[in-house]
């Protein structure tokens, strides 16, 4: 198997971009990737969105970015596994250049969601039609489960869950990029509106259109087009029960337990090597749960860490130095991509004065629906 | 000098609280009352419409202009609840003034901004030289569906405006229209109540329409926002005519008077033109007033009035508009009583 590298990447600013459709973003993100890298023809493309049909109306976005991006011709498809699908196309792009298949790669995710009234119905497609969403819960309620579980075991209190987004739109202020670059503080976490109990609206992710790109190619290869690139030293990638009643332990998110295992494995590193995470706080109890399968934390106490700074600049491993899904933004086939471009850009020393200091090894972690799937990266500086 | 000549309000004595509607849907009342900024909304009585409603506005309108209806040659309503798809509102209310029948009528549709285009039209007959008055009129009983964020704002009200050449209260001295095909709220015909676009109706919509003509009327004028006394938008909740007043370089003590949104909810295309009632009502000689509409679809029309010495004698010849608001009678329903009055609810018809 051939070692990866990526060597260019772009992507569109997130927010409600309404001048743009989704093959405007796919297509500025893609091109300024390809700019970044300084190539102008590529070998094969993956795209991840979640729900390109119900969101824009569009499928078959393989074949149309290849178009709109100048290079009808090559293999290109979609790749979907809920809010996981940029970062499985990542894995899929990653598995292209490592077996010799292909050698130019631009593996690219993009989601258009303001277009449409009910972005929560399209999401909750992810969960378990039959036995979740007839019953009538949406993500929020599900992960309002997981948090209820969690506070009521490990005695976390709502105070210290709101930290998770207090810190993360604290960072996305240095993010420009970032949907949501301003600060919020405690009383206006605790005075939101209630989306599903304990989780008010600041705790919830936002609705995001946006794109993210990313070129890879082979290791040894990457010198030829620039001299800022990082090599993918491992993934890991688990799927998990796709209904949240049938997790063992309503507390865990054993996918990303198990993904966390192989690709840390394949890296031959541990969670202690690791300097800055990208992870999927797509809602804040899902950072604190994730930070603990990870291996960053004991179960049960990665709330109160996160609480006392352990999880920013000066703690024990600084995660979402991009402002995490929560600030950043969250257009959700783009996410997985964009979590590697944050970690590109940190480990290439380019993310200005978000930089975490002496960055070597960085982890993204993305998650499809309630754990049902996870994809993890672990990205070296060269 | 052309402008207005007689101004004239209408507010209905029912209300529904914000706060009502919260705990109908099971919503939480104070993030209606913090977040929109609505305390509070008319609503219109179970035998009244927007023709009756541009009628009591334009009875205000002719007590104020002190004129011989009869000389009145053009009238114009705007709407987007005309009880009527075919047959015109306006007809209804010459008769019942005494105008006509020697006047050109005209009902309008433009989202919320067509009491700023009837206004607008009447005022550019009276500037043409092709008549000595026009009534210009802004009137809704507006829908919104029950369970909506619409339905926290959606209320009902109006404005009339005649215009003329002699005795002008407030002299027209710039317009400005701003318009594009931005599809951000509509209703097509057999449906019950408009459909939106969730926050498509801000930045793309309300915001480039309001700070678009606002912006280039400061320019048409070469006035700056601290030239004004007032300024007034369209107010679809509390949040965004404050916002937009901002963006623009107004002042909150510039906007206080006109923003009468939390506790009038929207009246669509009597929006932004009663806020203007609202400020008449007050104003002295000499102050300028800025003033922009929205109606989505989506355009914006924008009018600089200054204040003139007349404003004195007319102020008190009718109801104003806060005292309309804010009159001990007024009558609060609850849901059911508001849905009955709405028609919401179907009865049996004897």
């Amino acid at each position: 198997m051939r070692e990866v590298a990526i060597i260019g990447v772009g992507m569109t600013k997130f927010g409600e971009l309404w001048d743009q459709s989704i093959r405007d973003m796919f297509a500025e993100a893609g091109l300024k990737a390809m700019e970044n890298a300084k190539v102008d023809k590529i070998d094969a493309l993956y795209v991840g969105a979640m729900s390109s049909g119900l969101y824009a109306y569009q499928e078959h976005l393989g074949s149309l970015m290849a178009d709109y991006l100048g290079q009808v011709g090559v293999p290109a498809v979609r790749v979907e596994s809920a809010c996981a699908s940029g970062g499985q196309a990542v894995r899929l792009g990653f598995m292209d250049v490592a077996s010799g298949m292909h050698d130019i790669v631009l593996v690219g995710g993009v989601e258009k969601m303001w277009d449409v009234e009910d972005g929560t119905f399209v999401l909750a497609t992810a969960a378990d039609q039959e036995y979740e969403v007839y019953n009538g819960v949406t993500f929020p309620g599900l992960y309002a489960m997981i948090a209820r579980a969690y506070m009521d075991r490990y005695g976390l209190t709502r105070e210290e869950l709101a930290q998770v987004p207090i810190k993360n739109h604290k960072h996305a202020v240095n993010n420009p990029n970032a949907q949501y670059p301003f600060e919020i503080d405690l009383k206006q976490v605790l005075n939101s509106s209630m989306v599903a109990d304990p989780l008010r609206l600041l705790d919830c992710s936002p609705i995001t259109d946006g794109a993210a790109c990313l070129i890879l190619c082979p290791l040894d290869r990457a010198k030829e087009f620039t001299d800022k690139y990082v090599k993918i030293r491992g993934v890991g990638v688990a799927s998990g029960p796709i209904a949240l009643h049938d997790h063992k332990d309503l507390t865990r998110l054993e996918a990303v337990h198990l993904a966390a295992q192989r690709a840390y494995q394949m890296a031959g590193v541990s969670p202690n090597d690791i300097d800055f995470a990208e992870v999927h706080d797509c809602f804040s109890i899902a950072e604190i749960v994730v930070a603990e399968e990870l291996g960053f934390f004991e179960y049960g106490t990665a709330g109160k860490a996160i609480a006392e700074g352990q999880a920013t600049y000066g703690g024990k491993v600084v995660i979402n130095s991009s402002g995490g899904l929560k600030a950043k933004g969250h257009p959700v086939g783009a996410t997985g991509v964009a979590q590697l471009i944050e970690a590109y850009l940190q480990l290439t020393n380019q993310a200005g004065k978000r930089q975490v200091p002496n960055a070597r090894l960085g982890l993204t972690q993305n998650m499809g629906g309630s754990g049902g799937s996870c994809v993890i990266h672990i990205l070296e500086g060269m | 000098m052309i402008g207005i000549v007689g101004y004239g309000a209408y507010v209905p004595i029912y209300r529904i609280k914000s706060s009502t509607i919260a705990n109908q849907w099971g919503d939480d009342p104070a993030s209606i009352e913090k977040g929109l900024m609505l305390l509070e909304k008319t609503v219109p009585g179970p035998d009244e419409d927007t023709i009756t409603i541009a009628i009591a506005a334009a009875k205000n309108a002719l007590k104020r202009a002190r004129i011989d209806p009869q000389k009145i040659g053009a009238v114009y309503i705007g709407s987007e609840s005309h009880p009527y798809a075919v047959k015109p509102s306006g007809t209804v209310l010459i008769d019942a003034l005494g105008i006509g029948p020697h006047v050109h009528v005209a009902d309008f549709e433009f989202a919320c901004k067509a009491g700023s285009e009837a206004m607008f039209v009447a005022y550019s007959h009276v500037k043409s030289g092709n008549m000595d008055y026009a009534m210009g009129i802004g009137a809704d009983t507006s829908q919104g569906a029950p369970g909506d964020a619409l339905e926290y704002s959606a209320s009902a009200g109006g404005s009339a405006f005649i215009f003329g050449r002699e005795n002008v209260v407030a002299e027209v001295l710039y317009t400005h229209s701003f318009t594009t095909d931005t599809a951000d709220f509509w209703r097509r015909e057999y449906q019950m109540y408009p459909r939106h676009g969730g926050r498509f109706t801000g930045e793309p919509a309300y915001f480039k329409h309001i700070l678009g003509c606002g912006r280039a009327l400061l320019e048409k004028s070469g006035m700056k926002p601290e030239d004004f006394q007032y300024a007034v938008f369209h107010m679809p909740n509390g949040r965004f005519p404050l916002k937009a007043g901002k963006e623009l370089g107004f002042k909150q003590e510039q906007m206080n008077e006109g923003w009468i949104v939390n506790i009038m909810g929207n009246t669509y295309s009597g929006s932004s033109i009663t806020g203007l009632t609202a400020i008449l009502d007050v104003a002295k000689p000499g102050d300028k007033i800025f003033m922009v509409s929205f109606g989505s679809g989506a355009g914006s029309d924008g009018f600089i009035f200054q204040v003139t010495d007349k404003i004195l004698e007319v102020q008190n010849l009718a109801p104003k508009t806060r005292e309309m608001l804010n009159t001990p009678h007024k009558v609060y329903l609850d849901y059911g009583k508001y849905v009955a009055y709405r028609k919401k609810i179907h009865f049996n018809e004897y």
